[in-house]
């Protein structure tokens, strides 16, 4: 036990590492793209007067390192700052968005990762015959298909010709419940099918190469049905590699779901952090990019410890 | 011809002309009066209702932005301010000056000095009295040298300013006729002590009241009750929603989830209007699509390669290719005819590819290539317009090469800095102020390094110049400067194309800005 507390901590003590070179690297990106954020912020209506006035505002004309130092002080301390574009508190604009973006992750995973390892189950246990191929193909063919393409075509069909769903998905405070799900249900499939093929492709490979082990050949002697023996037999012993993919692809929908955002206008944290991008709005950019770093690193070392948990070379090592 | 049809009616409907000038209109684009007359009858249109809940999609709108008016720089802001403020005066659909927060305008005869009367009893959300002290305060705060305010520009050419009673009073440093039309700016809605103590509180006078600020998600408003003008602020409760994406907009709309939406864009507006319950509203307006070429940087210098480049342009072409027929012709000059006092009889520059390479030849270029700099964030379809201008210099032996720029970083990188590139204006309200903004010599945004000592003077003998016909035979010879001398290439101004179901009434076509100039949730109402 001693020894699985030692590895947790020090996957933990390397994960916030990493996020502090996460933190500097979007700094030093932020500083190198073309323009700065008075030129943003003012566009093409800038005039050299108002440049000026709103670099010396918004403190721009400090060297960049004492900027960052700044910046990272007082996020350890949970201030994240004001926006430099609209004088916005960061910590309020970013809570609500990371709220609604979690919620939208969160439905979709719930749906999509049961499913994902039941089609992969399925498939180990009808291999070569026609219900594996057909799951093969039809989530092949929909993680193939680009989401923005997908989200037009369901858009087209569920919202604007047979009007069953909202074409729009922004939920906001007030909403009940049964309200928000209705009205995230198109982004949510568009997500589910975005992902599924992936997990549900490292299921069905993970479980197949357990299946060739010989405790299984036993299971299958003693004579239980295929389906059991997959299930309680295999898939435990595929957890590992299972899990790792599981994870990733959270993390995806957390951070990787702009496209799937701008589509369906819906009010997570991509949009908010592309906004912001767009205006070299650096403090908006850093804390966004240091949530979803933190989100990332986060979901691997879930991931790693599962693992870890899961498999017992890992959890007793020599 | 049918869209020239609906913009008269529009303007017969709000008495902007009568009846004999309708008639003569009409029957100068071809219409027997017969026909002129028999449209008449079937306009008299509905009165407005009041009541209902108006939803907007709008693009143009990012979570950065802020309820500051002197901020505000795209669509879904402008119409966040046009739904709560109100401005001195507007700019009326036919040009003219429209009274708001000021009920009379007048100048010293050297147009010098001017009075801006403040209408009584109108009061700002939080329920204290519009005066003219909170006019006073809102033009410091705009004209302060270290505010960020989009209409610093504007305010640049007060000398002093000071409020007596209930008269707001501005002196120039130099006469200006257009006075009027630079305090109808979009970023001079009148705020509370100016607000100086919170610019981005909200509460101005308009006819609706903010509820929920999400900027790039949404904004609610409520009407205001104590709204004065009668005729403005029609549904109970509007909520602008923020679509930046095109199919979105689209999608929302015609699946009912609202009721408006701007920029559509050309290659889907046909579509659109074919949809069932759908208009799609287009205006003519001051728009324009543009090549910039450096006047005095090399090889832009000489006027002779300039000509060959404004001959080499296949205009109809682009308009037909790259904005679908939705615009009109540009010819070299910033103005067209929606501008006030604009000379008509300047013939259009056509496309002449015998002229191109005689201008050409006589230039002495090198026959290195002409790189010009585009990105589509300029205008939509720049890159399209600049591969055909490409194929028709080819026609005309001129050696032009097309780069593609990033969008990001546009503005700052390469726009007013590169020799030649694309570029829009918006337009302005008045042919002054296009001028001022982008042609005399000093202007900052001067992208086209046009330096004429006898343009600006003429510039401001204008601006001094109170009798029309005067200003409009200086004005020509101004327009006629740039299109043959400057480094303008102009192929075409777009029309503004916007979108609405049929449960909405009472549009009406505004050439100063799209979405009927920002105002069309104030003044239109549910059918």
């Amino acid at each position: 036990m001693q020894a699985v507390l030692k590895l947790v901590a020090q996957r933990i003590a390397l994960g916030l590492l990493l996020l502090l070179a996460a933190s500097a690297l979007i700094f030093i990106g932020t500083q190198i793209l073309p323009g700065d954020v008075a030129q943003s912020i003012l566009g093409q209506a800038a005039t050299p007067q108002s440049l000026a006035n709103l670099r010396e505002q918004l403190g721009l004309n400090e060297p960049a390192y004492i900027r960052y130092f700044t910046w990272l002080g007082n996020a350890l301390t949970g201030d994240l700052g004001v926006a430099l574009s609209n004088g916005a508190d960061i910590a309020d604009s970013l809570g609500g968005r990371f709220y609604n973006t979690i919620f939208l992750a969160s439905c979709a995973a719930l749906i999509s990762v049961p499913l994902a390892i039941l089609l992969g189950l399925i498939s180990v246990r009808y291999l070569g015959r026609w219900p594996d191929r057909l799951i093969s193909t039809v989530t092949l063919a929909t993680i193939s298909v680009p989401e923005f393409l997908l989200g037009y075509i369901i858009m087209y069909f569920l919202a604007v010709k047979y009007r069953l769903l909202p074409s729009m998905a922004s939920i906001y405070d007030g909403m009940s419940l049964p309200e928000q799900l209705h009205a995230i249900s198109l982004p949510v499939i568009v997500l589910v099918l975005a992902v599924l093929g992936h997990m549900m492709r490292m299921t069905r490979a993970a479980i197949l190469n357990v299946m060739q082990s010989a405790y299984v050949e036993t299971a299958e002697l003693k004579g239980l049905r295929p389906f059991t023996v997959i299930a309680r037999h295999a898939l435990p012993n595929a957890i590992a590699p299972v899990v790792n993919v599981v994870m990733l692809n959270l993390a995806y929908l957390v951070v990787g779901v702009v496209v799937v955002e701008v589509v369906f206008v819906y009010p997570g944290m991509g949009q908010y952090l592309v906004d912001h991008v767009a205006k070299r709005d650096v403090p908006v950019v850093q804390a966004c990019g240091l949530v979803f770093a933190a989100v990332y690193i986060g979901m691997n070392l879930i991931a790693d410890v599962i693992s870890i948990l899961a498999n017992p070379r890992l959890r007793h090592p020599k | 011809m049918a869209d020239k049809l609906d913009m008269l009616i529009a303007r017969i409907d709000s008495a902007r002309i009568n009846r004999r000038a309708f008639l003569n209109r009409t029957a100068a684009f071809g219409l027997t009066a017969a026909i002129g007359t028999s449209l008449l009858p079937g306009m008299a249109r509905a009165e407005p209702k009041k009541g209902g809940a108006l939803k907007m999609g709008m693009a143009g709108g990012e979570s950065s932005n802020s309820l500051d008016p002197a901020l505000t720089l795209s669509q879904a802001p402008y119409a966040v301010m046009a739904l709560l403020g109100d401005r001195l005066l507007e700019v009326s659909p036919a040009g003219e000056i429209e009274y708001r927060i000021a009920e009379s305008v007048t100048s010293s005869p050297d147009a010098k000095v001017w009075s801006f009367k403040i209408r009584q009893g109108v009061k700002f959300h939080d329920g204290s009295v519009l005066t003219a002290d909170d006019v006073l305060k809102t033009m410091q705060r705009h004209s302060d040298e270290k505010a960020t305010s989009g209409a610093l520009g504007i305010m640049q050419g007060i000398e002093s300013m000071k409020a007596e009673g209930d008269v707001f009073e501005v002196t120039l440093v130099a006469p200006n006729a257009d006075l009027p039309f630079l305090m109808a700016d979009r970023h001079l809605p009148i705020q509370p002590g100016g607000g100086l103590e919170n610019p981005a509180s909200g509460i101005m006078s308009g006819p609706y009241k903010i509820v929920v600020n999400e900027p790039g998600v949404r904004h609610t408003f409520e009407r205001n009750p104590d709204y004065w003008d009668a005729g403005r602020g029609h549904f109970d409760t509007v909520e602008v929603l923020i679509i930046n994406d095109l199919t979105a907009r689209t999608s929302a709309l015609q699946s009912g989830q609202v009721d408006m939406a701007n920029l559509i864009d050309p290659k889907v507006a046909e579509l659109l209007g074919r949809a069932p319950g759908i208009s799609v509203q287009r205006t003519q307006g001051r728009g324009q699509n543009v090549f910039v070429m450096r006047c005095e940087t090399v090889p832009f210098d000489n006027v002779d390669l300039r000509l060959a480049l404004k001959y080499a342009c296949n205009r109809q072409e682009m308009v037909d290719k790259v904005l679908r027929g939705f615009g009109s012709l540009g010819n070299d000059m910033p103005v067209n005819a929606s501008y006030p006092l604009f000379d008509e009889t300047i013939p259009q520059r056509e496309f002449d590819i015998a002229k191109a390479a005689e201008h050409y030849k006589a230039s002495g270029h090198d026959g290195s290539p002409i790189v010009l700099q585009v990105s589509d964030v300029a205008f939509p379809g720049a890159l399209d317009a600049a591969q055909l201008f490409q194929e028709s210099c080819k026609a005309a032996g001129i050696p032009l090469e097309v780069k593609r720029e990033p969008g990001d970083g546009y503005w700052s990188e390469v726009w007013n800095k590169a020799p030649f590139c694309a570029s829009y204006w918006g337009g302005r309200p008045t042919q002054d102020q296009m001028y001022a903004t982008a042609y005399l010599s000093t202007a900052d945004w001067n992208d086209t390094e046009f330096k004429n000592e006898k343009f600006d003077a003429l510039l401001m003998q204008a601006r001094a110049e109170l009798d029309p016909a005067m200003r409009k035979s200086l004005y020509s010879q101004m327009s006629n400067m740039i299109r043959d001398e400057g480094g303008l290439l102009m192929p075409m101004f777009n029309d503004f194309l916007d979108a609405h179901s049929d449960k909405i009434a009472g549009w009406e076509a505004n050439p100063n800005g799209d979405m009927m100039n920002d105002l069309a949730p104030v003044k239109v109402w549910m059918a």
